[in-house]
C-alpha cells in the first residue's frame, strides 16, 4: 500500500498507456461483436501482424535510431499507417477467408467461434515458421524468437516531483484517445458509420432499407483491424519487442476490456481497457506484480456481477440510431 | 539446467520393463565398454547441449588414442529434451547397446524421468548439467552429477553481492518458474542472512509489461537487483528497469547465461550485468593449467571455443575412463568406483558425496560486455571493476 501511495503517478501513467492500447485493440472485438454478435478470436493475431508490418517498416528505414521532433511524428505516421494498413487488410481477408463462407452457407456462431480459433492458431504457426524466418532473415528453427526494434530515445518530457511522463508514454496515451475519438465521429456522424450502427441494430431491416451488409462487414473488419494496427505502431513505440505469440495475452486482456466496457460499446472498449490498466497496475503495486492477472479478472468478475452489461453497458446499436 | 518437468506416469510403468536379465553384466565385450550420451542433439535447446557431448566426445578420443587395454565406445542418444522420449532411449541403452554408463540426461526434466529407469537398470550415470535440487533427495544410488544445484547456486550468487559488491538494498525478481523462484529465494536468504535488506517482486513470464515492478525497484532504490528466470525476460527486464530510471548493479543465475540477455536489453543496455552458474566456461584458460588445456584441446578438435557445460561432461567422462582404467568393466563396480573417486577435474574437484551431488561447491561468474559473457572468476573471489 505504501507502495502505492510513494509511486501513485508511476504507476497512473503506466496503467493509462497500458490501457491505452488494451482500449484500442478492444475496439476490433467490440465493433465485429457489435455487427456479427461473433467474438473474433483471431483478432490478438491481426495485432500481431501489425506488429510486424510496424517492424518490417522501421527495417526498411534501416532502424532510425533517436528520431526527434517532427521526424518523430512523422515517422510514427507512417508506421501507424503500415501497421493500419497490414492489419487492416489481413483482418478483412480473414473476414473472407474464415468467416464469410460459414455465413453464406448459415452455419452457426459456434461453428464460427471454431473458425477464429482455428484462424488464430493457423496465423501464429504461420509466422512462427515461415513469415518471420523469411522477412527477418532467419533460421527457420528461430521464428519463434522476440524480434527487436528501436527508434526512439526515451527521456521525460514532464516533471514535476514524483510526476514524470515520458515521451513514449505521452504519445501512446494521446495517439490512442485521437483514434478513439476520431472512430466515435466516424461512425456517428458518416453513411458508413450509420450503415455500421443499422446493421447492429438490425440486420434484416438494414437490409431492406438498402444496406449491403456484406459491405459493412468488410468494413467493420477493416476499421477494427485498423485500429489493431495502430495499437501495434504504439506498442512497438512503447516495448519495442514483438513475437509471434505476441498478441495472446493481450488479446485476452483486450476482450476482457471490451466485456468490461460493455461489448459492442466503442466508448466502454475506452473506459474498459483505462479501468482494466489502471487496476493492473495499482494491483501489483499493492498485491506484486504476480497478481496483475488475477486483479484485472477479479474486477471483470465483481463488475459483471453488479453490472452484466459492462461499465456503460449499452452496445452498438443503442449508441444512438 | 533448468528445465524442469512433471515425472510421468510413464516413467513409473516403464521400471518393470527395463530391468531386464543380463543388465548387470552388460557393458563388457570383450575389450570395449560403451558409454552412453544422452540428451537434445537436435531440438531447440540443443545449443546447450553440443558443447557437453563434444566435451565428453574429447575426453573418449583422448583416451582411446593411448591405446589402453579396454577401449570405451561413445555412443549418443538424441532425446529431444523430452522425457517421453527419453525413457525409451533409456531403455535401449541397457537392454540392446549394453551400455556400463551414461552422461546425461542433460535437462532437470527429463532426468525425473529416465532416472528411475537408469537407477532400475543399474547404469551408473553422471549429468553434466540438471541442476534441480530434487533430483538429489530420491536415494537413487546409480544417479551422479557433476554441477552444482540450484541452492548451491542461489547461495553463491548471494553470498556474491553480499561480500563482493557489498550491497546493502537487493531487489529481488522472479519469473514465478519451478526453476527461478527457488534460485531467487536462495539468493534473497542469503543476502538478508549477511545483513542486507531487500525487497521483492515477481514477474509474469508471459507478460511484456514490467513497469509495476519497475516502480516498485524505484522506490526501493537498491545497489543490487537479482532475477532468478530465464536471459529473454531478463533482458527485457533491464531494459525497462534502465529506462525507468532504476540505478543497481542487475544479476541473475545460469537460467540468463546467454548472449540473448545483452541482445533482448538492446546494445549496451546489459554491459555489468552480473551471471552466475555453476558452469565453468573458460575459453581463455584464465581459471587455471587444467583449463587452459582443456579449452585449447577442444578448440584443436572441434574448431570452436568450449561452450556451456563442455568442462563439466568433459569431467563426466573423466570418471568413467578413471573407472575403466582401474580395470572395472560392469555397471555395477563402475558405480561403486565413481563413489570412491577422489580427483582434480577441469571444472571441479571430481568427487561425490553419498547422494550423488558433486563436493565442489564453485559457482562462476561471468559479466556482460557487448554481446560477450567473459568469465570473470569464481564467485568467492571475483572482483567487479
Amino acid at each position: 500500500m505504501n507502495n502505492l501511495i510513494s509511486q501513485f503517478w508511476p504507476y497512473t501513467i503506466d496503467g493509462l498507456s497500458l490501457g491505452a492500447i488494451y482500449a484500442l485493440v478492444a475496439l476490433g472485438y467490440t465493433m465485429v461483436y457489435g455487427v456479427l454478435r461473433l467474438i473474433n478470436f483471431a483478432h490478438s493475431e491481426i495485432f500481431m501482424i501489425g506488429t510486424f508490418a510496424v517492424l518490417g517498416m522501421l527495417h526498411l528505414f534501416g532502424m532510425p535510431s533517436n528520431v526527434g521532433g517532427f521526424a518523430l511524428v512523422g515517422l510514427l505516421i507512417v508506421l501507424a499507417v503500415a501497421g493500419g494498413l497490414a492489419s487492416g487488410g489481413s483482418a478483412v481477408i480473414l473476414e473472407y477467408v474464415a468467416y464469410r463462407p460459414l455465413r453464406r452457407h448459415g452455419a452457426s456462431r459456434l461453428a464460427a467461434l471454431i473458425s477464429a480459433i482455428g484462424a488464430s492458431l493457423f496465423l501464429q504457426q504461420l509466422f512462427a515458421r515461415i513469415v518471420v524466418p523469411w522477412a527477418f532473415d532467419l533460421p527457420k528453427e528461430k521464428g519463434a524468437l522476440p524480434i527487436q526494434g528501436h527508434f526512439v530515445e526515451k527521456s521525460d518530457v514532464i516533471h514535476i516531483g514524483s510526476f514524470e511522463l515520458s515521451n513514449d508514454r505521452l504519445i501512446v496515451i494521446v495517439g490512442a484517445v485521437l483514434m478513439m475519438v476520431l472512430l466515435d465521429v466516424f461512425v456517428n456522424r458518416t453513411k458508413l458509420g450509420r450503415g455500421i450502427r443499422a446493421t447492429a441494430q438490425d440486420p434484416e431491416t438494414a437490409v431492406l432499407m438498402g444496406v449491403n451488409i456484406d459491405r459493412i462487414v468488410t468494413a467493420t473488419f477493416a476499421i477494427g483491424g485498423a485500429m489493431a494496427g495502430v495499437a501495434a505502431a504504439l506498442y512497438m513505440l512503447r516495448f519495442e519487442e514483438t513475437r509471434f505469440d505476441v498478441g495472446f495475452l493481450l488479446g485476452i486482456k483486450a476482450f476482457t476490456a471490451a466485456v468490461l466496457g460493455g461489448i459492442g460499446n466503442l466508448r466502454g472498449a475506452l473506459v474498459g481497457g483505462i479501468v482494466l490498466g489502471l487496476f493492473e497496475m495499482y494491483g501489483s503495486a499493492i498485491f506484486g506484480s504476480e497478481w496483475q492477472n488475477v486483479v484485472a479478472f477479479s474486477v471483470l468478475v465483481l463488475v459483471l456481477m453488479f453490472r452484466p452489461t459492462g461499465i456503460l453497458g449499452e452496445s452498438l446499436q443503442q449508441a444512438r440510431a | 539446467m533448468k528445465f524442469t518437468g512433471v515425472i510421468a506416469v510413464s516413467a513409473a510403468l516403464a521400471l518393470g520393463a527395463s530391468a531386464c536379465g543380463d543388465s548387470g553384466s552388460g557393458g563388457s565385450k570383450g575389450d570395449t565398454v560403451t558409454i552412453g550420451f544422452l540428451g537434445d542433439l537436435t531440438g531447440e535447446n540443443s545449443g546447450i547441449v553440443i558443447p557437453p557431448k563434444q566435451g565428453a566426445q574429447l575426453a573418449f578420443d583422448q583416451y582411446n588414442a593411448t591405446n589402453p587395454k579396454v577401449k570405451i565406445q561413445f555412443k549418443t542418444y538424441d532425446s529431444q529434451g523430452k522425457g517421453e522420449q527419453a525413457v525409451p532411449l533409456v531403455k535401449q541403452a541397457i537392454t540392446k547397446d549394453k551400455i556400463a554408463g551414461l552422461i546425461g540426461p542433460t535437462f532437470s526434466g527429463e532426468s525425473a524421468q529416465a532416472d528411475p529407469v537408469l537407477e532400475e537398470g543399474k547404469i551408473p550415470n553422471i549429468s553434466s548439467s540438471a541442476t534441480n535440487v530434487a533430483l538429489a533427495q530420491h536415494g537413487w544410488k546409480f544417479w551422479h552429477r557433476l554441477i552444482a544445484n540450484d541452492n548451491v547456486q542461489g547461495a553463491g550468487i548471494g553470498n556474491f553481492i553480499a561480500s563482493n559488491l557489498k550491497a546493502k538494498k537487493v531487489f529481488i525478481i522472479h519469473d514465478s518458474s519451478e526453476y527461478g523462484k527457488p534460485l531467487a529465494e536462495t539468493v534473497k536468504a542469503n543476502v538478508e542472512k549477511a545483513g542486507a535488506t531487500t525487497s521483492e517482486d515477481a514477474t509474469d513470464p508471459q507478460g511484456s509489461d514490467y513497469s509495476a515492478t519497475v516502480n516498485k525497484a524505484k522506490a526501493f532504490n537498491p545497489d543490487a537487483i537479482f532475477f532468478g528466470g530465464y536471459y529473454a525476460q531478463a533482458g527485457k527486464l533491464i531494459k525497462q528497469l534502465r529506462e525507468g530510471g532504476v540505478k543497481g548493479r542487475f544479476l541473475s543465475g545460469d537460467g540468463s547465461l546467454d548472449k540473448g540477455l545483452a541482445k533482448g536489453a538492446g546494445g549496451t543496455t546489459a554491459d555489468g550485468t552480473i551471471v552466475g552458474c555453476p558452469c565453468l566456461i573458460d575459453p581463455t584458460g584464465s581459471a587455471g593449467a587444467a583449463s587452459k588445456k582443456f579449452a585449447q584441446d577442444y578448440k584443436a578438435k572441434f574448431n570452436a571455443d568450449p561452450g556451456v557445460y563442455s568442462a563439466e561432461a568433459y569431467d563426466a567422462a573423466t570418471a568413467f575412463i578413471a573407472a575403466v582404467k582401474a580395470g572395472n568393466t560392469t555397471p555395477e563396480k563402475i558405480n561403486s568406483f565413481l563413489s570412491t573417486i577422489d580427483q582434480p577435474g577441469v571444472s571441479k574437484q571430481i568427487k561425490f558425496s553419498s547422494a550423488g551431488e558433486p563436493t565442489a561447491t564453485d559457482v562462476y561468474v561471468y559479466e556482460v560486455k557487448g554481446d560477450q559473457l567473459p568469465l570473470l572468476g569464481n564467485s568467492k573471489t571475483a572482483t567487479v571493476k
